[in-house]
């Protein structure tokens, strides 16, 4: 083969097998899911009505649809502070030499490698009214039960309980590769200087785990718009909507309600929020390296 | 820095009290499954011990198609994964190539939006392409992987191309240099990825939900879902047990290789 074009010829042979699927699996859904949200749905075998906005005027007037906003909102706020301080105060701990540490990591650890359907099992029975864990507990303590789950006052932060228990672990790990890279110079300085550990913490390890910082809230920002698994056991987007988050609504309209139309303005919506979070914190990490 | 023995202490008691927090669900878990229904919140450290409840579970559903489903979609997806991701990314690493660039800021694409959230017009495809409720309609959107490619080209870069060079005078061509030169220098990556994988297919829950409907196709998230269900009334214990037994094998497997688990996500995360 002429030199010239080898590299062209085995680059492109090379990547083929591979384009074809992100073609077919991930470029095709997004141009074809914009496509499809300009059309109604097509029935009796009728070509689908081009409708323009129209999808989308619905949309703006979907009372469940801002609901579900709210809640991923209400959800990742509520869960996000909690989660984050919680991995790296399990990561300060467990990179420290303590008694039982592998156990007290693996402890920490283990929530994250299990499927969220079986935690959701697990925790349901937590829940569930009168013979729950909770409940029994509850009236151990002379109080009486409640309905956790099918409260709207209570149903979704039950849910989000259940996140941070799952995710803490998981950003723990960040944290600890984080601290084990920290800089040994400015970490003997701080234990010449006697500095109290708390201080030390605040004014020189907190603002070195920024950048970790940054990228774990970004990540558990992007999951609430992805992991919905719990709400298939715990609570189906209810009670009163409640718990409808914005994937778990878009698995509705499309494979409960089968609105092909409406669910690929809701795959619209949320693809435009998860590029936008991960645009931002792109932005966000390029700009920090400036000064670091 | 200064620590003084008594915050140690405190510290390490709080730690200790959290993990127990952490490991309390589980060990929950473990004393339901292990114990007859009626000890499910009574908390007798003389009741009797049984496997009834797994016993119960598992003839109650078919766990062992379940298993194996599982096991034939996560191993497809991994290995074509490998296969797909490893050219892929020697590709962008070795080569360059026209269109290279543009080419990789649109895999970049995946790594916001993935086949989760596409699912509405992937299941049309798999309709068209007649593969709805069968093994390869779960793996086939996840084989092509940014994540992967990413992964594996990072580390293709860092191998010294005096090696390639070597292997190159030697005669070999671009596929046997992969597979003799940059392949067995990135065991670490794959291992890491590999487990990555394998632990991320095996608890995916909405895909194939939504493109499995049969038993011999749905991996054993599904089949949980289905039998945990309120609706199906089965008592805790039961449930417990069957949670349990769903998630052993990874359970186990992660006890027994923590620190290549530990640090494999960790790999994997820090790109």
């Amino acid at each position: 083969m002429n030199p010239r074009y080898a590299r062209h010829v085995y680059g492109w042979l090379l990547f083929t097998p591979a384009a074809i699927f992100f073609i077919l699996f991930t470029h095709y859904p997004i141009v074809r899911s914009c496509y499809l949200s300009f059309f109604a749905n097509s029935r009796g075998g009728q070509p689908a009505p081009f409708v323009g906005l129209e999808n989308y005027a619905y949309l703006v007037n979907d009372p469940i649809f801002w609901q579900a906003l709210k809640n991923n909102l209400i959800y990742a706020f509520g869960t996000i502070p909690v989660t984050v301080s919680l991995a790296m105060l399990m990561a300060v701990w467990v990179n420290r030499q303590i008694a039982g540490r592998a156990l007290v990591r693996a402890a920490y650890f283990t929530p994250t490698i299990l499927p969220m359907i079986a935690i959701a099992n697990i925790w349901l029975f937590f829940y569930t009214p009168g013979v729950g864990l909770f409940d029994h507990l509850l009236k151990g303590m002379g109080y009486t039960g409640r309905n956790w789950l099918g409260n709207p006052n209570t149903a979704l932060p039950c849910l989000m309980v259940i996140a941070i228990w799952k995710d803490a672990g998981f950003f723990m790990i960040f944290y600890l590769a984080a601290l084990q890279g920290l800089p040994k110079d400015v970490i003997e300085a701080g234990k010449i200087e006697g500095a109290g550990r708390f201080y030390f913490f605040r004014r020189v390890t907190f603002p070195l785990l920024m950048p970790t910082t940054v990228f774990v809230v970004f990540n558990a920002l992007i999951n609430t718009f992805r992991v919905i698994d719990h709400i298939f056991i715990l609570t189906k987007g209810g009670p009163d909507n409640a718990t409808e988050l914005l994937l778990y609504y878009l698995f509705q309209t499309a494979f409960e309600f089968w609105d092909t139309a409406y669910a690929a303005v809701l795959t619209v919506v949320i693809m435009a929020i998860l590029m936008t979070l991960a645009l931002a914190q792109f932005k966000v990490l390029e700009r920090r390296t400036h000064y670091q | 820095m200064h620590v003084s023995r008594f915050w140690q202490t405190i510290e390490t008691l709080a730690a200790w009290l959290l993990g127990i927090l952490w490991a309390a669900p589980l060990i929950f878990a473990f004393w339901a499954a292990f114990h007859p229904p009626a000890y499910a919140v009574h908390f007798d450290l003389t009741a009797p011990l049984t496997l009834a409840n797994f016993v119960e579970a598992w003839t109650t559903a078919p766990f062992a198609r379940y298993f194996i489903n599982t096991i034939l979609y996560t191993t497809m997806t991994t290995a074509l994964q490998f296969v797909l991701c490893t050219l892929a990314a020697y590709a962008f690493a070795c080569y360059d190539w026209k269109g290279k660039d543009i080419v990789f800021s649109l895999i970049l694409v995946q790594l916001m939006v993935m086949p989760d959230q596409l699912l509405v017009v992937n299941y049309q495809t798999m309709t068209t392409l007649g593969l709805v409720d069968s093994i390869p309609a779960i793996a086939l959107p996840y084989i092509a992987s940014a994540f992967g490619v990413f992964l594996l080209r990072q580390n293709f870069k860092q191998v010294p191309l005096a090696l390639a060079e070597a292997a190159r005078v030697e005669g070999a061509g671009p596929l046997k240099i992969l597979m003799k030169v940059y392949v067995p220098l990135s065991k670490s990556v794959y291992l890491a990825y590999g487990l990555v994988s394998i632990s991320w297919h095996w608890n995916n829950f909405l895909w194939p939900l939504v493109i499995t409907n049969s038993v011999s196709t749905r991996p054993i998230t599904v089949g949980l879902s289905i039998f945990g269900s309120p609706e199906n009334g089965v008592n805790f214990a039961i449930v417990s047990a069957g949670t349990l037994m769903s998630v052993a094998p990874l359970l186990i497997a992660f006890l027994l290789f923590q620190r290549q688990f530990v640090q494999s996500f960790m790999r994997a995360g820090i790109k």
